[in-house]
């Protein structure tokens, strides 16, 4: 495959976005839709291209295509080199990235229609694509880190497209403020590699990480840098409250953005440095305990939720935490020495990667759903929503699908891959498995408490009649099936031994007493929605009243929101930091400058009392200073 | 005694002093004019002189020079003299403090 193509994938929505901004824009944006043609035209080829590599590399010898390096900076003696990485983790992001994008676009077309931003919408659109598919391709961190910041840059204009809505601004600056955070510590770590090693290839640090030569405290330090970033990527806890936040964007950004793709950079940039990772046994122990505790800690907050669109953002948080657990507990497993260095570094990044892989199909398609509800009722409560089983059955149909594959049911994709990091979980460290297994119960709770108030009983909304209600157009619906599909069978698929993994069968897979005791919990958590909220056998007020505490501390989000705003927002960093910063600026800066200003000023007013205005003293005054020139030409000469 | 030179200069620093000090020290503008006159009355005496004694008719031609200027000079400070005195009813020096801070 020839590395021009490998560049066209990477390319192609770049030059979209071009387009778009400097040509459909401003001559034809009397046709908005060109752009939306553009935009799916450029994603197709790219996925198309993808599909190209995704096959060559599996054909390839190590599943790795050689890509020539480029020079891109010469600094003196320093030559930074990027080029392309394309291995089995890069083709299936890239496949992962292009096809959920394509889907995304294509639902746009429906669901943006009208809106004055179209064409703006899609220039950032395809400017996210190009950016992500930059981050997965890139071979080297600096690279890799502009690509970081791209995505960060679209996901801040995309979620703040509604400009005019200060909440939908208000979103945006904290979610980019937040990231950045994260990005802060990446950046250091890429720094301190860089000082310590004196690259930025991916490949080399991964060689020198296993052969020892870099390893100790600088490592650690570097890995824990690193993870601070994909903290902030990926809503990690602590760093997890802007995305719920980030809702406030439309929903096919969400789905693309915040669900599927970005969201999931911090898990891939985990997988792609995991032997990094590995090496150090702090490094991915706190990734381990991070993943965990989020994934049980954002479905709490998924529980009591009652905008869908929230639901699903802390279930995206706490599906992350699932995937960064897997990578952690085999990592800790490789770590330890409990399995050999090669094999579980392939099989750490396949038990991730295979969850990213299924999780973007489902989360993206619920996202999707969402959207198609928003569009009939025009709200996202789902305390006003109900029935809409009827209305929208083809809505209702791939929901439920989604569903069902993220609590993980039997033999949706969602199963596959959580069944492999459940697994890995109870090998490595049951404290992790335990924590995994209750976040089980829960997602197929909250999953089906939704579906159940959105479509199951009588409408109970008033916004437009039920008689309004209505199913979407086929443009929204053609992709929300396609992706049903993929969130059906995208776990059958070998992505699992393509990463290195392990392969599971069909049938096979329900020998074990794991998979039986997590279809259990799921069937559980699914019930108990039943029972709660489609056949009212308990209810849901006197539910709420005898956990009260509980309830409070979900639906207010452990306070966190709070916490950060007042205690380190305005207490550490307005009142304190700035207040300080501010005073040095009043007096010392200012002090300064000013302080000669009035200086001049006062001895002009002293001075200026030598202007008497008679020019007689002013004619003494020459005629002292004649003499005084003269003496000194007989005295010195 | 002959009258040398160093006469001639004598009586043309003595006027110029005479001057200097009528210039800087009278209140009446117009006799600070006729101080500057004297100045320059000064110096064309040490003009002719040197040119005298040394021999070069340059020193003629400055004073001829000098003196026309000193005509128009003095036309113009006396013309600026009435006018200031049709303004300021006075024509002290030392009340000319239009240029003070």
């Amino acid at each position: 495959m020839p590395p021009e193509v490998v560049l066209a994938i990477l390319l192609l929505p770049f030059f979209s976005f071009v387009i778009i901004s400097f040509i459909l824009r401003p001559f034809f944006n009397h046709r908005p839709q060109l752009s939306g043609y553009v935009t799916i035209a450029s994603i197709g080829a790219s996925l198309l291209l993808s599909i190209w590599a995704l096959i060559e590399v599996s054909g390839a010898e190590g599943h790795v295509l050689p890509m020539p390096d480029y020079e891109w900076l010469a600094i003196g003696d320093t030559v930074i080199r990027i080029g392309v990485t394309v291995d089995a983790l890069a083709a299936v992001m890239l496949i992962v990235v292009t096809s959920v994008s394509l889907l995304v676009q294509l639902y746009s077309q429906g669901y943006m229609r009208g809106d004055g931003g179209y064409a703006r919408y899609f220039a950032f659109m395809s400017l996210f694509t190009g950016s992500m598919l930059g981050l997965v391709l890139a071979d080297n961190l600096l690279f890799l880190y502009l690509f970081w910041e791209g995505v960060g840059l679209c996901s801040y204009l995309l979620i703040g497209f509604w400009f005019h809505k200060p909440e939908a601004a208000r979103a945006a600056t904290k979610a980019f403020l937040i990231t950045r955070i994260g990005d802060f510590g990446f950046l250091v770590a890429i720094l301190l590699l860089y000082a310590k090693t004196g690259t930025f290839d991916i490949g080399e640090l991964q060689h020198l990480a296993l052969a020892g030569v870099l390893g100790g405290s600088v490592l650690t330090w570097a890995a824990i840098g690193i993870f601070s970033g994909a903290v902030g990527k990926s809503a990690q806890f602590p760093l997890h409250t802007w995305l719920p936040d980030a809702m406030e964007g439309p929903t096919p950004v969400s789905a693309l953005i915040h669900a599927a793709t970005m969201v999931a950079a911090g898990v891939y940039l985990v997988a792609r440095l995991f032997p990094v990772f590995a090496s150090s046994a702090m490094a991915i122990t706190t990734v381990a305990i991070i993943g965990g505790f989020t994934a049980i800690f954002a479905a709490t907050m998924g529980l009591v939720m009652n905008d869908i669109k929230r639901v699903l953002a802390y279930s995206t948080i706490s599906q992350l935490g699932y995937m960064m657990l897997g990578l952690g507990a085999v990592g800790m497993a490789v770590a330890n020495g409990a399995l050999p260095v090669e094999a579980g570094l392939a099989l750490g990044v396949a038990v991730g990667i295979f969850h990213l892989f299924n999780h973007a199909f489902f989360k993206s398609l619920l996202f999707l759903g969402a959207g198609s509800v928003n569009h009939a009722t025009g709200t996202f409560d789902i305390r006003e929503m109900g029935g809409l089983r009827k209305a929208m059955p083809w809505t209702y149909f791939t929901f439920l699908i989604a569903s069902l594959s993220i609590a993980g049911i039997w033999p949706l994709a969602g199963f596959w891959s959580k069944e492999g990091i459940l697994a890995q979980a109870w090998e490595s460290t049951p404290i992790l498995f335990y924590l995994a297994m209750i976040t089980v119960f829960m997602t197929a709770f909250y999953m089906f408490r939704v579906v159940f108030l959105t479509f199951g009983g009588e409408y109970r909304g008033q916004a437009q009649g039920s008689h309004g209600l209505h199913e979407s157009p086929l443009v929204m619906l053609v992709p929300m099936v396609l992706l049903a599909i993929l969130a059906v069978v995208s776990g059958w698929l070998p992505i699992s031994e393509f990463l290195g993994g392990e392969s599971h069968s069909f049938f096979g897979a329900l020998s074990g007493p794991l998979a039986w005791a997590s279809l259990v919990l799921a069937g559980l958590g699914i019930l108990l929605a039943y029972a709660i909220y489609s056949k009212k056998w308990l209810s849901a007020e006197s539910l709420r009243r005898a956990f009260a505490p509980l309830y409070t501390l979900f639906s207010r989000k452990y306070w966190l929101d709070e916490l950060y705003e007042r205690f380190f927002v305005i207490r550490l960093l307005v009142n304190g930091l700035f207040a300080a910063l501010h005073w040095f600026d009043d007096h010392i800066i200012d002090g300064v400058v000013n302080g000669i200003a009035e200086g001049t000023v006062a001895a002009g007013r002293v001075i200026r009392r030598a202007e008497t205005g008679q020019l007689q003293a002013y004619g003494l005054a020459i005629f002292i200073g004649i003499l005084v020139i003269v003496a000194c030409l007989f005295i010195f000469s | 005694m002959a009258v040398g030179l160093e006469h001639f200069l004598i009586l043309s620093a003595i006027l110029f002093a005479i001057g200097l000090y009528g210039a800087l020290a009278k209140r009446n503008a117009v006799v600070i004019l006729m101080s500057i006159e004297i100045m320059l009355n000064a110096v064309n005496i040490a003009m002719v002189a040197f040119s005298r004694y040394g021999h070069f008719i340059t020193g003629q031609v400055f004073a001829i020079f000098i003196m026309v200027v000193a005509a128009a000079e003095a036309a113009v400070g006396l013309a600026l003299i009435i006018a200031i005195y049709r303004s300021r009813e006075t024509v002290d020096a030392e009340k000319f403090d239009l240029m003070k801070w």
